[in-house]
C-alpha cells in the first residue's frame, strides 16, 4: 500500500506539506465511513485506499460496513438502476421492504463518528440515527442520477433532506434541494498497476501477446462491450479514419462483464469489424487487466472515448496522465476532464470523431501538445492527492457556513 | 543592503484551498444564464470568473472566465464569447463591480444582437452554477527581509500565490495584492509595491506570475 509520501515526486512537496497543514486541523476529528461493501466496487477500492492515506495524514478515518441479505442488495440495486436512468420495474411493496430492513440495519449500526460519511443509496437511511448532538452527516452520492427514475429519487429524497450536505461528482447531478451540495470529482491513483509508469519491455510484451504490431498509429478505446460505450461508433469513426490513414484500431474490454448484453454487444462489434486485420478485438482478463490497460494506452498514438452516457468516466483522465492525445464524446464527466483544444478533443457524433483523430494523426506535434496539457490538467485536478484534500476541505466546511472560512 | 533590511511587520504566507458547492442552478440558454448572474451569490461570480486562473499551475494560457468560455463555446454565441472574454478582471475592487459589468456586457449585447435569445443548448450542456467557499490557513513561512521573502515565494505552493494576489484583493476586497501591500507598509518599498501591484495577474499562469514577480524582486536587489 503507498505511503503519502509517495506521491511527493509525483505531485510535489508543496501539495504533500498542504496536505498535512489541513490534517493537523481535523485532529481529535473521528470520520466514520459507511457503506455496503468491504471488497468490490468503485466505493470500497476508494475507501481501501482513502482510509489509510487519511489515518497516515492523521486523520481518524474508520469504515463500516452495513449488512443486508441478498434480498434487500437485490432491491438496491433496482434502485441503483434507477438512479442511473435505467428503466426498472419497481413491484408494490419493495419500498415498504426497504424501510422494514432498515429499520433493522438502523438497530445494528453504531453510530461514533463526529463525522458520518454514509456512501450511497443501501446505507442511506441510516440518517434516521441523527440526533440534536452536533455530529455532521454527509451523503456521499457515487451514482450518475442526472436521468434519474422521479418516483425513486423522490422516494429517496425523504433521507437526503435529513443530512447536512450531499456531495455529487459532477455538477450535472446537481439539483434544486434545500440542503448543501458539495462538488468532488472522482480521482485517478497515479500508483495504481492501471496507471504506474512501466517499463518498456512490459509494453512490448503486452503489444505482442495481443499481436498489435508498432508498424502503424494505434487508436485505442478501452471499455465494456457495452451500447452506452458505443463500440460499433468507433469502428464507424475508425472506417472514416482509415481512408486517408493507415492505421489500426484496438478494442480492449474486461471479458469478466456478468452483464448478459456484453455478449450481444460483442457479437455485433464482431460483425461491424468484418475481420479486417487491423482492428484488434481484446478481451483482457480481469486478472492481467490493469497492467494490459495500462501498457496498451501507452502504446496509443490517440485514445478515444466515444460514449452516448457516463458516470464520470474516469478512463479519460486514465489516458490523459499517460500524455495521450484524447477525442472523446462531451458526456458526463468527460467535459471536465477534457477541455476542448486545450487538453483534447471532444466530439459528440461519429464524423466529429473521426475528424478529431485524423486532426490528430496528421499534426503529432498538435497531438503531443494536447497530451502534456492533458497530463498537466490531470496532476491538478484528478489525482488521489486532490481528492483526499478535498474530502478534508468538505470535513472543515460542514463546522462553517461561511464562503471565506479563516482557519 | 535593500534586501537585508528588516520589516517593521514579518510576512506570513497563508494558504488557500477551494471546494466547490453546487447551487442547483443552471441555464440552457442566455436570458437564464443572466438572471442567474443577477441573484447568484458573489461567491458564484467570483469562482466563475477565476477557476482559469486557479486551475492553470503551469500551463501559460490566455485566462478567461466560464461565462465567456460556455457563451462562446458551447452555446455558439462566438460574438458576446468574446465580450465576456474581453472584460478586465484586474479593474475591479469588487465583486459586485464585476457582477455588474458582466450584466452590461450582456444585456447591451442582447439589445443589439436579438438573435442570440434564440440560441440554447441541448440537455446536458447547461452552464451550471457552482459556487466557492475558501479555507484559509497560515504556513510556517514567514519572511521577515525581502530576503527571506524571495527565497520562500520560490518556495510555497501555487495555492499561496494565488491567494495573496488574487482572493486578498477582489474577494477580500483589500486596495491590492498582500505582496505589494506588505513591501510597501512594512519595507518602504514604494517603487517595488507599485511595479508588482501593474502586473495584470489574469495572463499569467501562476507558475509563470511567480517568476514574473521573483524577477522584479531579483531585480530590486
Amino acid at each position: 500500500m503507498a505511503s503519502i509520501k509517495d506521491y511527493r515526486p509525483i505531485v510535489g512537496r508543496s501539495v504533500i506539506e498542504e496536505l498535512e497543514l489541513l490534517a493537523a486541523h481535523l485532529k481529535g476529528v473521528v470520520v466514520q465511513n459507511i457503506n455496503s461493501t468491504a471488497v468490490g466496487g468503485g466505493v470500497a477500492e476508494i475507501l481501501t485506499r482513502f482510509i489509510p492515506l487519511l489515518r497516515e495524514l492523521g486523520v481518524d478515518a474508520r469504515w463500516d460496513v452495513i449488512k443486508g441479505d441478498r434480498r434487500f442488495f437485490e432491491v438496491t440495486k433496482k434502485f441503483h438502476n434507477a438512479l442511473h436512468g435505467r428503466e426498472e420495474e419497481i413491484p408494490d411493496g419493495i419500498y415498504e421492504f426497504f424501510l422494514n430492513e432498515g429499520a433493522r440495519i438502523i438497530d445494528e449500526t453504531d453510530i461514533y463518528g463526529d463525522i458520518v460519511v454514509v456512501h450511497d443509496p443501501q446505507p442511506i437511511m441510516l440518517v434516521r440515527k441523527k440526533r440534536r448532538d452536533g455530529k455532521k452527516w454527509v451523503w456521499r452520492c457515487h451514482v450518475d442520477i442526472a436521468h434519474a427514475d422521479k418516483r425513486v429519487f423522490a422516494f429517496l429524497k425523504q433521507f437526503i433532506m435529513k443530512y447536512d450536505g450531499v456531495i455529487f461528482s459532477s455538477p450535472l447531478f446537481s439539483r434544486r434541494l434545500a440542503l448543501r451540495q458539495f462538488l468532488i470529482s472522482p480521482s485517478i491513483d497515479p500508483l495504481s498497476d492501471k496507471n504506474k509508469e512501466i517499463p518498456q519491455e512490459t509494453i512490448d510484451s503486452v503489444l505482442k501477446k495481443y499481436g498489435v504490431k508498432r508498424d502503424k498509429p494505434v487508436i485505442t478505446q478501452v471499455s465494456r462491450f457495452d451500447y452506452l460505450k458505443d463500440p460499433v461508433g468507433v469502428i464507424d469513426a475508425f472506417n472514416l479514419v482509415k481512408k486517408y490513414n493507415d492505421c489500426q484500431l484496438v478494442l480492449a474490454g474486461n471479458s469478466a462483464a456478468d452483464d448478459p448484453e456484453s455478449d450481444k454487444v460483442l457479437s455485433e462489434v464482431r460483425e461491424k469489424a468484418c475481420r479486417d486485420p487491423d482492428i484488434h478485438i481484446l478481451l483482457i482478463p480481469p486478472e492481467q487487466n490493469d497492467i494490459d490497460i495500462n501498457a496498451l494506452q501507452r502504446a496509443s498514438t490517440v485514445i478515444i472515448q466515444k460514449s452516448i452516457r457516463e458516470g464520470f468516466g474516469l478512463v479519460v483522465s486514465e489516458a490523459l496522465w499517460k500524455a495521450k492525445p484524447v477525442v472523446a464524446s462531451a458526456v458526463g464527466g468527460i467535459p471536465l476532464q477534457v477541455e476542448h483544444q486545450r487538453g483534447g478533443l471532444l466530439c459528440r457524433s461519429v464524423e466529429g470523431a473521426a475528424r478529431a483523430v485524423r486532426q490528430l494523426l496528421n499534426n503529432p506535434e498538435y497531438a503531443g501538445w494536447l497530451g502534456r496539457n492533458g497530463k498537466e490538467h490531470i496532476r491538478q485536478n484528478f489525482l488521489l492527492t486532490r481528492h483526499l484534500r478535498d474530502y478534508m476541505l468538505l470535513f472543515i466546511a460542514l463546522y462553517h457556513g461561511e464562503d471565506i472560512i479563516h482557519l | 543592503m535593500r534586501t537585508r533590511l528588516k520589516a517593521t511587520e514579518p510576512f506570513v504566507f497563508h494558504t488557500r484551498f477551494n471546494l466547490q458547492e453546487l447551487t442547483g442552478l443552471k441555464a440552457a440558454n442566455i436570458d437564464q444564464l443572466l438572471r442567474h448572474i443577477k441573484k447568484v451569490p458573489s461567491s458564484s461570480i467570483y469562482h466563475h470568473t477565476h477557476r482559469f486562473a486557479e486551475k492553470h499551475h503551469r500551463l501559460s494560457l490566455v485566462s478567461s472566465n466560464d461565462f465567456a468560455y460556455w457563451v462562446g463555446e458551447i452555446l455558439g454565441d462566438g460574438m458576446l464569447g468574446e465580450k465576456l472574454a474581453g472584460i478586465d478582471t484586474v479593474r475591479f475592487r469588487t465583486i459586485h463591480d464585476l457582477r455588474e459589468a458582466i450584466v452590461g456586457t450582456i444585456e447591451r449585447h442582447l439589445d443589439e444582437e436579438r438573435g442570440s435569445r434564440r440560441m440554447f443548448v441541448y440537455h446536458g450542456a447547461e452552464f451550471y452554477f457552482v459556487k466557492s467557499t475558501s479555507v484559509i490557513l497560515s504556513t510556517r513561512y514567514t519572511a521577515c527581509t525581502l530576503e527571506e521573502f524571495t527565497r520562500l515565494l520560490k518556495k510555497v505552493s501555487t495555492n499561496s500565490i494565488y491567494f495573496h494576489v488574487f482572493e486578498a484583493r477582489l474577494r477580500l476586497e483589500k486596495r491590492t495584492n498582500d505582496f505589494s501591500y506588505w513591501l510597501e507598509s512594512s519595507l518602504g518599498d514604494t517603487e517595488l509595491a507599485d511595479r508588482i501591484s501593474r502586473l495584470d495577474p489574469y495572463i499569467y499562469s501562476l507558475e509563470g506570475l511567480r517568476k514574473k514577480i521573483i524577477g522584479l524582486l531579483e531585480k530590486r536587489a
